[in-house]
């Protein structure tokens, strides 16, 4: 790793503040970005922290129905605290890499970051979320802008996602096997106004909702109604663990599957 | 009733108390003060001549202490290769200088340019991102077949071509294989890869040189599973270091599975650059380090071909393999596909006539070494896969086609060159059908269809040789070594035994079960022996552990040693007890004259040994300490047969093991649970391979399985529990404890398993494909499924 | 650099560390704790497993600034002050779930962290739990077999030998 200064702040006034300075970088729960650093593959002169904000940390429901999380509750805390209110949702979480990084990692981090097979970004885009940030809020729908890509600014910070509940919902994961993250998955979300599909790990543009998917399902909510419906594997990503064509295969088996899970 | 302690028993492991308080003592746990770190610039590019290496910039920053290039090493040795091969025209193999630090070109992606030597590793790796490297990319050499092709580009520019050598065995026999295919009632032929493997020991490799200017003496500490061979090839060849003037020290490593037999650049490295900087250097790999320059395994591509006469004998056997050497040989790299692999081809069956025929490669990659099986594995994949797919295209049960080929008659010499002193081939299919309930199979897979998964059996033999060997033999063959082993007992005066011996652990619980054997021997309690290993300034000489050696080998010194000093005990007691020498007998710790209640504790004969008050020293020296070298007359030849069960969903392709089964015979067994362990450890790494590892280089040499994020590694939720049985024992006959090797079998069985359950569950889903390369990916299923 | 103080096995520990200091770096190099491992830089093998505040975490991928004021826990204080081994360290040899040992304190913290929030845990859990600690030795079938003795359940149905 480069050296860097490390800034702890407390508030997320003072991390937005901390943020300012040239080439700051923030650092959620650190699972992706430690290892970056590690490889040398970032610079920053000044990492702040922002494990120590105990506003961005914490499950409720608020006045609207709404399950606000904020951004640096770790995957462990969602997993037991969403569980009552959002079992889709906590049950993603409960998946997410192992124990001890469910332990450091976070909602806003992993949202923040956007890699393309993580997890998060699926269940996010797939209710319906609105990512609030230090000085907005962001529908889920225009804030995952490609591969690694979001609409946050420089320094701008996820505070708090609020994920509307939906009647039922469910996560399929196929794992990549030697990361372990998905190399798909689909996070299916049935809500009285419509079903909402996001596959994440597939697409080269990073999660993407299915949007035939979610209007045959807001039709009839049966995986039957799924069987005649592929996916262009010319989008997909393309590596040593499975071909463009296997991964949108796979989006279209996992979706059926996570319809089964809601259907039964 | 199973017994409590000696041979035989599953004494708990003494070495478990350090290293569950995080007592142990690894080499990156070792500091010696005032020691500076070093960082290795490795080569992005796969091929490319090296133009020039400037170092002014970075020799100014902060914390550097000396920079080094290839050229500091040009007055140094090669990297030796351990083992000549001749090829099959009685020419010997192309074997290229191996430098510490490239110099003229860079050969792999991971191959050491510069070595920053510095106060912290940080500021080493910063300057050395300050040297400006400049290279002129050439093309790579990555597919086997391609470099052999005429006017292909060359990775060495001072050999003829990028074929190391072309191995003909039995090359007589040649004319009659042939002959035996055209007469042939059925040939079975079959195209595969064995793909390239990450060894991947969870503690990467470490260096640490030291040198003392007072006394000229240099310490090497390194993770290694044969520090004296480290101690002979560095010293001898690479740095000119006499052995009486370098200590190695190997503390606990952990794991190897031959991946840390051999000797690296990164240890001649340290040991050069201590003394060239007056302090301790240190090297500890990343992960990612490792990746790129810890040799790799297994690459083999192999055509094989079985012949049969028309009542299903097997008649003949060929086999044309390409062996990936990498770009350098690795200290056992020529072995591996040739004597480790061409003399296991006969397997568990007589057939009379076989030809094998290796074409070892140089390509632009890491190095290709040994592998936790080493040869034997690429030997029982292509032959188990050909037998299943033999009976398949005949029609004819998978088990039964193997049975009626058994040999049955021991000892047994192939046509490739070993002699099989013992085995028990239908004893152990017998008991593998047993404990894998084939017969409750059908009902099995009726369940796995009624939640839409197609279920696999799947089921092959293995025979190895291990516990390398005569070193004559190996001698004639080519190793440039000697493959015995030694052991030094020293009895202390209270009757307290130590142990030296060459043999290395690193994981096989050696500190156990020697301790288990040596106590047995005298009748005293196994907390009594100490075993002392990993040092060259402890333990007298060493080959160390490698080809399932240690107790076969290493064992057998250790008996040989402790029977001088029985022997020698004997003659004191026999003074003690004014007996003669013929009456007196040990046993549970005393000798006693036959017949009487005259006896001599243990304890007394040693104190005798070293307080000669009363004592026949006319006859015998004082003191009680013994050295034997035991040089094995064979291998040793463990033998069993596997099955795999497995569950593939036939819309994703994935598979996972269902159930597991092994039946191994290793002879007679010290520790069982230790032996069972071992055995659990190979199946893991061999259903590793079938299913899940493979090292990938894209076509300009690049490592696209470059960290464990690409790279797969067995977790817990992809392996079950294992069915393993060793209850079928054929002792070894040749050594004195009857044992054969038990660390590899693992390995080496179970891949073909894994395979032919996959192929018979894809079968079952009515889609033959005959045959599927490993890894058995979901992706490769799925293809194979919808091809 | 920036004054640290954590509490490291029960004990005050204090030290002075760059931004980048790794929490085992801290561990290894500067109090001189050893058992904890490093085995990989991608955050995936758990050689480095240790507890921060009563949650296993990966002492490779956190900030030893970050651990400012923590209870740390390692495989140093997992044994009685005598140095009897605990529960899960005792079932580890009894069941011979390490060969090596390199990955053996990240597996015996993980067991630790497991059955404290699930004290009877099935197979089926333990294999999943264990996800982030990856071992190339044992095969994990003994690993497996230890936790479930740990956790007091009986292992006598699942092979020994």
């Amino acid at each position: 790793m480069y050296n860097f200064d490390v800034e702890r702040p407390a508030t997320i006034a003072q991390a937005v503040k901390a943020l300012s300075t040239e080439e700051a970088q923030p650092m959620s729960g650190g699972q992706t970005l430690i290892p970056t650093l590690k490889a040398r593959l970032a610079m920053p002169s000044v990492l702040v922290s922002l494990s120590g904000i105990d506003e961005m940390k914490g499950v409720r429901k608020n006045d609207d129905g709404l399950l606000c999380i904020g951004g640096g509750t770790t995957h462990t805390t969602v997993a037991t605290e969403a569980a009552a209110h959002y079992p889709g949702l906590a049950e993603l979480a409960a998946r997410i890499g192992d124990p001890a990084v469910r332990n450091r990692g976070t909602l806003g981090g992993s949202i923040a970051n956007n890699d393309p097979s993580a997890c998060y970004p699926a269940a996010v885009l797939g209710s319906g979320a609105t990512v609030v940030t230090n000085s907005r809020e962001i529908a889920a729908d225009d804030y995952f802008l490609g591969m690694f890509e979001t609409a946050l600014h420089e320094g701008e910070l996820v505070t708090e996602v609020k994920f509307p509940i939906p009647q039922a919902s469910h996560y399929e994961k196929h794992l990549q096997p030697a990361s372990r993250f998905p190399l798909v998955a689909v996070f299916v979300a049935k809500f009285e106004e419509g079903v909402r599909v996001a596959v994440t790990g597939a697409s080269e543009s990073g999660v993407f909702r299915w949007t035939e998917a979610e209007e045959a399902l807001s039709g009839s909510f049966k995986s039957d109604t799924l069987k005649d419906l592929t996916l262009d594997g010319s989008g997909m990503i393309s590596d040593l663990h499975g071909s463009g064509a296997y991964r949108a295969h796979l989006a279209t088996v996992m979706t059926r599957r996570a319809v089964d899970a809601i259907s039964d | 009733m199973p017994k409590d302690s000696g041979i035989g028993a599953s004494s708990k492991r003494r070495e478990d108390i350090r290293f569950l308080t995080g007592d142990g003592n690894y080499t990156d746990d070792i500091n010696i003060h005032g020691q500076a770190y070093v960082y290795f610039l490795r080569s992005d590019i796969a091929h490319g001549t090296l133009n020039s290496v400037n170092t002014d910039a970075a020799a100014t920053m902060d914390g550097v202490v000396k920079i080094f290039t290839g050229a500091d090493f040009e007055a140094v040795g090669s990297i030796p290769c351990g083992w000549q091969i001749t090829d099959k025209h009685g020419e010997v193999m192309q074997e290229p200088r191996h430098p510490v630090l490239a110099h003229g070109k860079v050969r792999h992606v991971g191959e050491p340019i510069a070595a920053v030597v510095a106060e912290t590793l940080e500021q080493a790796r910063d300057a050395a991102e300050a040297i400006e490297v400049d290279i002129s990319e050439l093309p790579a050499v990555v597919s086997m077949k391609d470099a052999v092709k005429e006017g292909a580009t060359k990775v060495h520019d001072d050999l003829t071509s990028n074929l190391c050598y072309d191995w003909g065995f039995v090359e007589e026999n040649k004319g009659a294989v042939d002959q035996a295919f055209k007469d042939a009632a059925h040939v079975t032929t079959l195209e595969l890869v064995n793909n390239r493997l990450v060894a991947n020991p969870m503690e990467p490799r470490v260096a640490v040189g030291d040198f003392a200017r007072g006394t000229g003496d240099h310490t090497l500490y390194t993770t290694s599973q044969n520090p004296h061979v480290i101690r002979l090839l560095m010293g001898a060849f690479v740095l000119g270091i006499p052995e009486h003037k370098l200590r190695v020290v190997a503390p606990d490593v952990g794991g190897g599975f031959g991946t840390k037999i051999f000797h690296y650049q990164e240890e001649a490295f340290v040991t050069f650059a201590a003394k060239a900087c007056n302090r301790a250097v240190k090297w500890t790999s990343s992960r990612s380090e490792a990746f790129m320059s810890d040799a790799h395994g297994r690459d083999h591509v192999t055509k094989i071909q079985l012949a049969l006469d028309k009542d299903n004998n097997f008649t003949a056997l060929r086999t044309d393999t390409y062996a990936n050497m990498g770009a350098y040989l690795s200290t056992f790299a020529p072995s591996v596909p040739t004597w480790l692999h061409g003399t296991l081809m006969a397997g568990n069956y007589k057939t009379p006539l076989i030809y094998v025929n290796v074409k070892a490669v140089f390509t632009n990659t890491v190095p290709v070494d040994a592998y936790r099986g080493a040869g034997r594995p690429e030997a029982t994949y292509q032959l188990e896969r050909l037998v299943d797919k033999t009976a398949h295209e005949l029609g004819v049960d998978p088990i039964k086609l193997r049975r009626q080929n058994f040999i049955t008659e021991f000892p047994y010499a192939t046509p490739v060159a070993v002699e099989y002193d013992t085995g028990d081939y239908v004893a152990t299919m017998d008991k593998l059908e047993e404990i894998a309930d084939v017969a409750g199979f059908a009902a099995r897979r009726k369940e796995s269809e009624a939640k839409g998964k197609l279920r696999g059996f799947g089921v092959n033999c293995y025979i190895e040789a291990c516990g390398i060997a005569p070193s004559n033999l190996v001698g004639q063959l080519g190793a440039r070594a000697g493959l015995y082993e030694s052991a030094t007992v020293r009895v202390n005066a209270t009757g307290g035994l130590v142990v030296m011996t060459g043999s290395h652990s690193h994981g096989q619980g050696h500190e156990t079960t020697f301790a288990q054997v040596v106590a047995e021997m005298i009748g005293i309690d196994e907390s009594m022996v100490e075993i002392v290993h990993g040092d060259t300034a402890r333990v007298p000489m060493g080959m160390g552990t490698y080809g399932s050696r240690s107790l076969a080998v290493g064992g057998s010194a250790m008996v040989r040693a402790t029977e001088k000093i029985i022997a020698k005990a004997r003659k004191i007691a026999s003074h003690l007890l004014e007996a003669s020498e013929t009456d007196v007998e040990l046993k549970d710790g005393a000798f006693t004259v036959a017949g009487t209640d005259k006896s001599v504790a243990w304890g007394d004969v040693t104190l005798a040994a070293y307080v000669p008050h009363n004592y026949p020293l006319e006859d015998i020296e004082p003191g009680l300490e013994e050295t034997a070298f035991y040089d094995p007359s064979n291998f040793t030849y463990p033998s069993g047969a596997y099955a795999c069960e497995v569950e593939l969903d036939p819309e994703t392709g994935q598979v996972t093991i269902e159930r597991f089964s092994a039946a191994d015979d290793f002879g007679n067994i010290v520790n069982p649970m230790i032996v069972t362990g071992q055995v659990h450890g190979g199946l893991a790494q061999g259903i590793g391979q079938a299913l899940m590892e493979n090292c990938s280089y894209d076509s300009d040499g690049q490592l696209l399985s470059a960290s464990y994020m690409d790279y797969a590694m067995p977790r817990a939720s992809d392996l079950p529990f294992y069915d393993v049985d060793h209850s079928c024992q054929t002792p070894c006959t040749h050594n004195p404890l009857g044992v054969k090797g038990c660390g590899e079998a693992g390995a080496i069985g179970s891949p073909p398993a894994v395979v032919n359950a996959v192929l018979d569950a894809m079968r079952s889903g009515g889609k033959d494909v005959g045959h599927i390369d490993m890894p058995v990916s979901p992706h490769r299923v799925w293809e194979a499924m919808n091809s | 650099m920036t004054q640290v103080k954590m509490t490291v096995n029960g004990k005050p520990a204090s030290g002075d560390v760059e931004g980048r200091t790794l929490l085992v770096q801290f561990l290894r190099e500067d109090l001189g704790l050893t058992g904890t491992h490093v085995g990989c830089d991608t955050s995936q093998c758990g050689a480095c497993v240790v507890h921060v505040n009563g949650q296993a975490v990966k002492a490779c991928t956190m900030l030893a600034i970050e651990a400012e004021g923590a209870e740390v826990a390692t495989i140093e204080g997992q044994a009685a002050a005598d140095g009897t081994l605990n529960t899960i360290q005792q079932a580890f040899q009894d069941h011979h779930g390490l060969q090596c040992g390199f990955c053996t304190p990240g597996m015996v913290m993980s067991a630790a962290a497991l059955l404290k929030d699930n004290p009877k845990p099935t197979v089926a859990e333990v294999r999943h739990y264990l996800d982030g600690n990856i071992c190339r030795c044992t095969g994990y079938h003994n690993i497996v077999k230890a936790i479930m003795a740990a956790s007091g359940q009986d292992v006598a149905a699942i092979a020994a030998e």
